[in-house]
């Protein structure tokens, strides 16, 4: 399925994920060819979209558990446009568990320096091109709350989703 | 001190890779970290036995919750058992676990884990930390004994041991939250210094004394520990010889100094150690599984320490670290030795060894060094602390003599069962040949020799025990004058000892006439356990089968019907009732409020699931439009964002459900009460709301707090400030919460599918058809 890496020019948009190639991928009864094509470009920008909401959390609006599920309702139309065949490699338990040791090591991380647990400071540093950037070691929770949403949201489509799917292709009831 | 602890956590959670190599390796690896403990703590043994260690970390100081820690001789004592022990051992396990054994990769990480608990537990200054610490090498002990969980006995073992512990253990927590709030401090050496009085203190001892009496297997809490034999021997030698059954004495030793003097302390103790010790004896008398038959030897000796530590004198203080140190060291050399017999002869059955002596000579007179120690011979550190024993109870009252009374009857016990020991394990019976057995490698003689040596060493190093027990007594009262050493001349306590020796020798002529009569004992505790847990299943059916019915209506109308009349009178008997309420603050709430209400309305009207919850998404979306209007962005945002994604996930339940809510419509006679209940209970919250807004009279002072500290916490967004900055542990808390939802989410899910696969039974769907999806979607 996946293209060459000598691909000619001309087939460099070629979509990678096999449920944007033509051909049978999915009941062609359901397909909607609109859904994927906006699917297509909305996933992306929604992901980055909601890595913006998470850094932007401290000042406006935002935060990991909203960037999160922002970022898990991409994935819910990745589901509805391509199926489960459009799941994600990672597994939604590993990014669960990432999440939740994220958030721990953050919490722990000042004891390291005999700062109380949960301690926050500030981070100031000046990037070239880009300038001064300052945030809050808090982000780290953030971001730790982020995967974790992410993961419940993926966990939710894989037995909600992909799980009765599956169950009802088991039982031989067509789709 | 925390780092040590810490290092023993984090090296035991980053073990398996190393015994992905290699087991043995695993083993090693692990037993260099309490080695390092031991050197680390021997060190410091000069300010331990001085003034004490003292370190601490802040942990939530707002809570007043910190990591206390501190080194002082009980805690130094405590080491050489924990850690030095628990190297000896870990070096042991490189030998005893075969290369290829599924249980070695587990048992390294779970026991160095273990190890890294007991050091935190009595290094802990802190009551809480204590806890915490305490709970942790319950649940590894849990881990350890259940193995793979795949015998029944084991996990039946396993979960007695977790059942009994825990059960204290939350005792204890009360108690020690009773004692806290007495004392106003957590910190043990507060405590220590200024001991509380009073009824709560009363209360919060006898909950101590719970615990303490579990974790270290006092009557009648005792037979969880024999039946934990199921595990590997040297888990059996480190959690219940040397470390974990210590606890509970080490807690009692902890806080004697404070409340010796008190009778609702002393008297359990007393009480409860000394049976303990003669019940123990007893039933290790007739015990047949050499394991067993320690195991019932470590119950008695735990209520031996139980009386020395609680009694409050300074002299029985002074025999209790005697005997403590005496007592790890040779029941850890028992217990290796049987994991040795075992291993070479391939059976611990008193009966069926024999001859065992003769083949192996070196291991045989190490165990006899640790019997002779367990039975009080000179010139061995059990003999100095059963001297110190009689020589603290053998003045005074009436009581004194009965305890003096109980400790000889105990020691006799002892003395036979250490022979019953020698004689089961290695000597040569009559009319039985000598059982078979084959060479053991130097990995399970030399640790086995390590641990046996320290009895002689330990007796002739007298002095070192006396000054270390000398420190911990100090603040006991009794004969200052009083040392501990091999030889007091004659005096009453010889001739106890002697009295114990001739005794038990006797007992043990007599074994054969005695053993059924040890079998049978009068209290059962074992099975008031099983009686209790089995009691206590019937309960929770009954409970179960009259709370859970199975009828969602059901269980919605109890849960509004408790709201309705529990918060609801509160509330109207002692509500403030807003004065002024304006019906609205800006002019678009109206239209938004009037969609809620009429998708809600029309929530009740709809006989189709799909239309149902396309309603209630209605509903939600106006009350996001609400919260955007009243100047709660962050609020509305999640709230459409949670909206949306429930939306999607009942559209994906809906794909099994019926289309419609019920085929046929509900009577007038239900119909009625349903509406009356809903609507009563939907105006109930509406009050609620307008009640609770008009509480607040004025700006609450952590709101102004707040929003004066945000820019301090470096966030513009006061909400964002709350849930990662001033609200931080809550949040972590949530997403423990989230995480826990979705893993009951997936494995309900997911279950019916691995129910399947394992029985190979035809799939049962329900009614999902096209016909049916399309009914749903509409």
């Amino acid at each position: 399925m996946t293209p060459p890496d000598d691909k000619p020019f001309e087939e460099w948009d070629r979509p990678r994920q096999a449920w944007m190639l033509s051909g049978d991928c999915r009941g062609y009864r359901q397909r909607t060819l609109l859904l994927e094509m906006t699917t297509r470009a909305l996933f992306p920008t929604v992901l980055v979209f909601s890595v913006y909401l998470l850094l932007v959390g401290h000042y406006g609006p935002g935060g990991g558990f909203a960037a999160g599920l922002v970022a898990g309702l991409a994935f819910v139309l990745r589901y509805i446009a391509g199926g489960s065949d459009a799941a994600v490699r990672v597994r939604p338990p590993v990014l669960i568990g990432l999440g939740l040791a994220v958030a721990l090591l953050t919490a722990l991380a000042p004891t390291v320096v005999g700062a109380p647990v949960l301690a926050t400071t500030k981070l100031a540093l000046d990037v070239p091109l880009i300038g001064h950037v300052e945030t809050q070691t808090s982000v780290f929770l953030d971001v730790g709350v982020y995967l974790l949403i992410v993961g419940v949201v993926l966990d939710l489509l894989r037995s909600l989703g992909a799980g009765i799917e599956r169950d009802m292709r088991d039982a031989g009831e067509p789709r | 001190m925390l780092a040590l602890v810490a290092a023993h956590l984090v090296v035991a959670g980053l073990l398996p890779l190393v015994s992905a190599r290699s087991t043995r390796a695993a083993f090693g690896v692990a037993a260099v970290l309490p080695a390092a403990t031991l050197l680390w703590a021997l060190a410091n043994a000069g300010a331990a036995l001085g003034g004490g260690l003292d370190e601490t970390t802040a942990w939530s100081p707002a809570l007043g919750l910190e990591l206390s820690f501190r080194l002082d001789a009980l805690g130094l004592a405590m080491i050489v058992l924990v850690s030095g022990i628990g190297a000896v051992i870990l070096a042991y396990c490189t030998g005893y676990f075969g290369a290829g054994s599924p249980d070695a990769t587990r048992s390294a990480a779970l026991l160095l884990a273990f190890a890294g608990a007991m050091l935190g537990l009595v290094l802990a200054d802190d009551l809480l930390t204590l806890y915490v610490f305490w709970e942790l090498t319950s649940i590894a002990s849990f881990l350890l004994v259940g193995q793979g969980g795949e015998r029944r006995e084991e996990r039946r073992a396993a979960v007695q041991a977790l059942l009994v512990t825990v059960f204290g253990g939350l005792a204890m927590l009360l108690g020690f939250v009773l004692l806290g709030e007495a004392a106003g401090t957590y910190r043990i050496s507060e405590i220590l210094a200024d001991p509380p009085r009073g009824g709560l203190v009363t209360a919060a001892l006898l909950l101590i004394l719970l615990g303490a009496f579990t974790k270290s297997a006092q009557l009648p809490f005792h037979p969880w520990l024999p039946a934990a034999m199921v595990a590997p021997t040297p888990v059996s030698a480190y959690l219940h010889a040397a470390s974990m059954v210590k606890a509970g004495v080490y807690l009692v030793a902890r806080l004697s100094p404070a409340f010796s003097d008190l009778a609702v302390w002393t008297v359990p103790v007393l009480v409860a150690g000394v049976g303990t010790m003669l019940v123990g004896g007893w039933r290790a008398l007739s015990a047949t599984d050499l394991k067993r038959l320690l195991a019932f030897g470590t119950v008695s000796q735990l209520g031996f320490l139980m009386v020395l530590f609680g009694a409050g004198g300074r002299v029985a203080a002074m025999a209790g670290i005697a005997m403590l140190l005496a007592h790890g060291m040779f029941k850890a050399t028992l217990f290796l030795t049987v994991g040795a017999v075992d291993h070479a002869t391939g059976t611990r059955d008193v009966r069926e060894l024999s001859g065992v002596g003769r083949a192996l000579p070196g291991l045989a007179v190490a165990a006899v060094l640790a019997a002779a120690s367990m039975a009080g011979l000179p010139p061995l550190i059990g003999f100095v602390g059963k001297e110190a024993a009689f020589e603290a109870f053998l003045h005074g009252t009436v009581e004194n003599w009965a305890v003096a009374a109980g400790l000889l009857l105990g020691s006799v016990l002892t003395v036979a069962y250490s022979a019953r020991f020698l004689w089961g394990a290695f000597a040569r019976k009559p009319g039985r040949d000598a059982t078979e057995t084959h060479g053991l490698g130097p990995a399970l003689t030399i640790p086995v020799w390590l641990c046996a040596a320290a009895g002689p060493v330990l007796g002739i190093a007298t002095p070192v025990v006396d000054a270390e027990a000398a420190s911990y007594a100090a603040a006991l009262p009794g004969d200052p004058a009083y040392h501990l050493a091999l030889w007091h001349g004659f005096g009453v306590p010889l001739l106890f000892s002697a009295v114990a020796l001739a005794g038990g020798l006797a007992l043990h002529a007599a074994r054969d006439r005695l053993a059924p009569l040890a079998d049978r004992s009068p209290l059962d505790a074992q099975r008031a356990y099983e009686r209790t847990i089995a009691g206590i299943g019937r309960v929770a059916v009954g409970v179960t089968g009259r709370l859970q019915i199975g009828s969602l209506p059901a269980y919605l109308a109890t849960i509004l019907v408790t709201f309705v009349l529990l918060p609801g009178v509160a509330m109207v008997i002692a509500g403030a009732w807003p004065t002024a309420a304006p019906l609205y603050h800006e002019a678009i709430q109206v239209p938004l409020a009037i969609v809620v209400v009429i998708a809600a309305l029309a929530v009740t009207r709809a006989r189709r699931r799909f239309t149902a919850v396309l309603l209630v998404g209605v509903i939600g979306y106006g009350v996001g439009g609400l919260f955007i209007v009243d100047g709660a962005p962050d609020l509305a945002l999640a709230q459409f964002l949670v909206e949306t994604l429930s939306l999607v996930a009942f559209v994906f339940v809906l794909r099994r459900l019926p289309a419609h809510f019920t085929e046929t419509r509900p009577s007038r006679r239900i119909r009625v009460p349903k509406a009356m209940l809903g609507a009563v209970a939907g105006f109930a919250v509406a009050v609620f709301a307008l009640v609770l807004s008009a509480a607040r009279t004025g700006p609450a002072t952590t709101s102004a707090e707040l929003a004066r500290l945000t820019p301090e916490a470096g966030a513009s967004n006061v909400i964002s400030a709350i849930l990662v900055d001033f609200r931080a542990l809550d949040t972590v808390g949530e997403i423990g919460v989230l995480f826990v939802a979705a893993a009951g989410v997936a494995s309900l899910v997911l279950a019916t599918r691995y129910d399947r696969r394992s029985r190979g039974a035809p799939v049962e769907s329900g009614q999902s058809t096209p016909q049916h999806e399309e009914d749903v979607l509409g």
